[in-house]
């Protein structure tokens, strides 16, 4: 008696690490999450071979989505070649089998921390987003009961007045990144921590984003064609980061989402935070026949 | 010639608040057996008694913060009917929001100490659904205004305050909204002599200015003299007297009322 004729001999039927019951769960999950947009659906977040906190439950749901037939990215702060995003990315291609790319518009799949990315999702496209604090109330209300209670109600004043602090305090808004949005007009979400800049692409995108808490368990989703509202005074709108005018140092990009780096001379110097963007750029500039995309941004500014 | 005389003004009117029949016991310890209380408009009505009689659980019970067993509460105004204990707690909350005031003796219980004094008075206009930041900033400003907070510490948090500022932004955040009904739980409790005669003379004042309903819980007979039409005399959970202010303090009719004002006086 042998393990080998114990199990059944390997076939290619199961692959993404997580087992049958695992992914069943959460698929059950992402439906509920996606009938109820923006609303927290606890799951029972399982094992990955990864630390809690650095995008297990993204990676879960990856796991959960992929098959070996999907185009896998994996950014992290708008880069791919970062050593998360490019773990992640190896590991999914490994125990899926599914091929990976850098270009956001070869793939169906595409995990990312703290970005959304600069060109245009389509219908056939999913985003997951790796969410570190799922909870939008929890600053003001420390009470995870009472914070549930508060969702139930749409009890969401407690939100404004975080805002009214800010702007007490420092004169405007100083929410940096998990802007408190309003999804279809019901629950109030944190959209991960991608800057302000990207919340307006969430608003009434063509793609799916799940987003996922893997320490915190909870999964919650923005449908395709679904209303995101920042949280805004009536008289204070919203305004996203002064990137607009900046120009990328590397591939003359004007009016993305940038990364300073500051010079020793004091100054800064600014390049396109969405590396495969950047890129694109780059190899057009030099000549090469590269698809770009059509991205969110028009000139520095969201079209309304 | 005949000589028209108007009845006093309390006669004419319905009472706001009727309490009516109220018992409450946790496990085997009667906070409350049976207690009935009414409130008539522009009123103030001052609860009496010791430790433990019930007052604070029949004002937190008014806050609608608690449900009794058994009993009533109305509250007469034009869009508010029905049992008022009945209500879910999404109705609760909000009439709770726009309709009744309430100032804790414990600054912590009502306040969020780390947010802006003003912040405070605007998250109850928040709450109530106002969105905009220049009403919102004008509107606490006159509600702390009103209760003599000093302008100049508007965007103080409350922890940095004295413990009677920390009163007067309660105040201040429970009269935001102009509500029916102030709720007062020991409000003076806990300050000093001099600080105490200060917030007595702003509660008096924004009695006589907006004539605001009022009911004052309080153990210290000194307060709800300076205060009180009527007074309401408590003793475990149940209410031993009940009358004009000035009846009760010159002429208690029951032995622990006598015992009370005599200690006092």
């Amino acid at each position: 008696m042998s393990l080998a004729n114990l199990t059944k001999p390997w076939a290619p039927m199961s692959y993404g690490f997580l087992d049958a019951s695992a992914k069943r769960e959460l698929r059950r999950k992402m439906i509920k999450a996606v009938c109820v947009p923006g609303c927290q659906m606890p799951y029972a977040s399982r094992e990955v071979p990864m630390a809690r906190g650095w995008g297990t439950g993204g990676l879960q749901v990856s796991l959960t989505l992929i098959n070996p037939a999907m185009r896998v990215k994996v950014i992290d702060q708008g880069a791919d070649d970062s050593v998360n995003a490019a773990s992640i990315r190896r590991f999914l291609a490994r125990v899926s089998g599914a091929p990976t790319t850098l270009d956001t518009l070869d793939a169906d799949l595409i995990q990312s921390r703290h970005r959304i990315p600069e060109e245009i999702l389509r219908e056939d496209q999913v985003l997951v987003l790796q969410v570190p604090n799922p909870e939008p109330l929890r600053s003001v209300q420390p009470n995870m009961s009472i914070a549930r209670q508060m969702h139930g109600d749409a009890d969401y004043g407690r939100m404004w007045l975080q805002l009214y602090e800010q702007i007490v305090r420092s004169g405007r808004v100083m929410q940096g990144a998990s802007y408190p949005s309003m999804v279809n007009g019901r629950h109030v979400m944190t959209p991960s921590p991608i800057p302000r800049w990207d919340v307006p692409k969430l608003h009434m995108a063509r793609h799916l984003t799940i987003l996922s808490a893997g320490r915190e368990k909870r999964i919650f989703a923005v449908p395709p064609y679904t209303r995101v509202e920042p949280l805004v005074f009536d008289d204070v709108p919203y305004r996203v980061e002064d990137h607009g005018g900046l120009t990328c140092y590397r591939s003359g990009a004007t009016g993305f989402f940038m990364n300073e780096i500051p010079q020793g001379d004091g100054t800064s110097t600014y390049e396109v935070s969405d590396s495969e963007y950047g890129v694109k750029a780059i190899r057009a500039r030099d000549g090469e026949v590269v698809a770009m995309g059509e991205t969110w941004y028009k000139d520095g500014k969201m079209p309304q | 010639m005949t000589l028209t005389l108007d009845p006093p003004r309390i006669v004419k009117t319905a009472p706001l608040v009727q309490v009516r029949g109220v018992s409450k016991s946790y496990g085997r310890v009667v906070a409350l057996r049976d207690v009935a209380a009414t409130v008539y408009p522009g009123e103030v009505l001052g609860i009496v008694g010791e430790s433990g009689s019930g007052k604070s659980t029949l004002l937190r019970m008014m806050n609608l913060e608690e449900t009794p067993d058994t009993g009533s509460y109305t509250l007469d105004l034009p869009d508010v009917d029905g049992n008022l204990f009945a209500l879910d707690r999404f109705a609760r909350r909000m009439l709770c929001a726009t309709r009744i005031g309430i100032v804790y003796q414990n600054p912590h219980l009502g306040l969020l100490m780390k947010h802006s004094s003003s912040g405070n008075v605007a998250e109850r206009l928040l709450v109530a659904g106002e969105r905009r930041f220049a009403v919102l900033r004008e509107k606490a400003k006159d509600a702390l205004a009103a209760s003599e907070f000093p302008l100049e510490r508007l965007d103080a948090p409350p922890i940095e305050l004295s413990g009677g500022m920390q009163q007067r932004v309660q105040l201040a955040k429970a009269i935001a909204l102009e509500p029916a009904l102030l709720l007062l739980d020991e409000p003076t409790t806990g300050l000093d002599v001099s600080v105490q005669a200060l917030v007595l003379d702003t509660l008096k004042r924004l009695q006589r200015d907006r004539r605001i309903t009022m009911v004052i819980v309080s153990h210290d007979l000194g307060v709800i003299r300076t205060l009180a039409d009527r007074v309401m005399v408590m003793r475990r959970g149940e209410v031993v007297e009940a009358g004009l202010a000035d009846q009760i303090f010159q002429d208690p009719q029951h032995a622990y009322t006598q015992q009370l004002v005599h200690a006092k006086l």
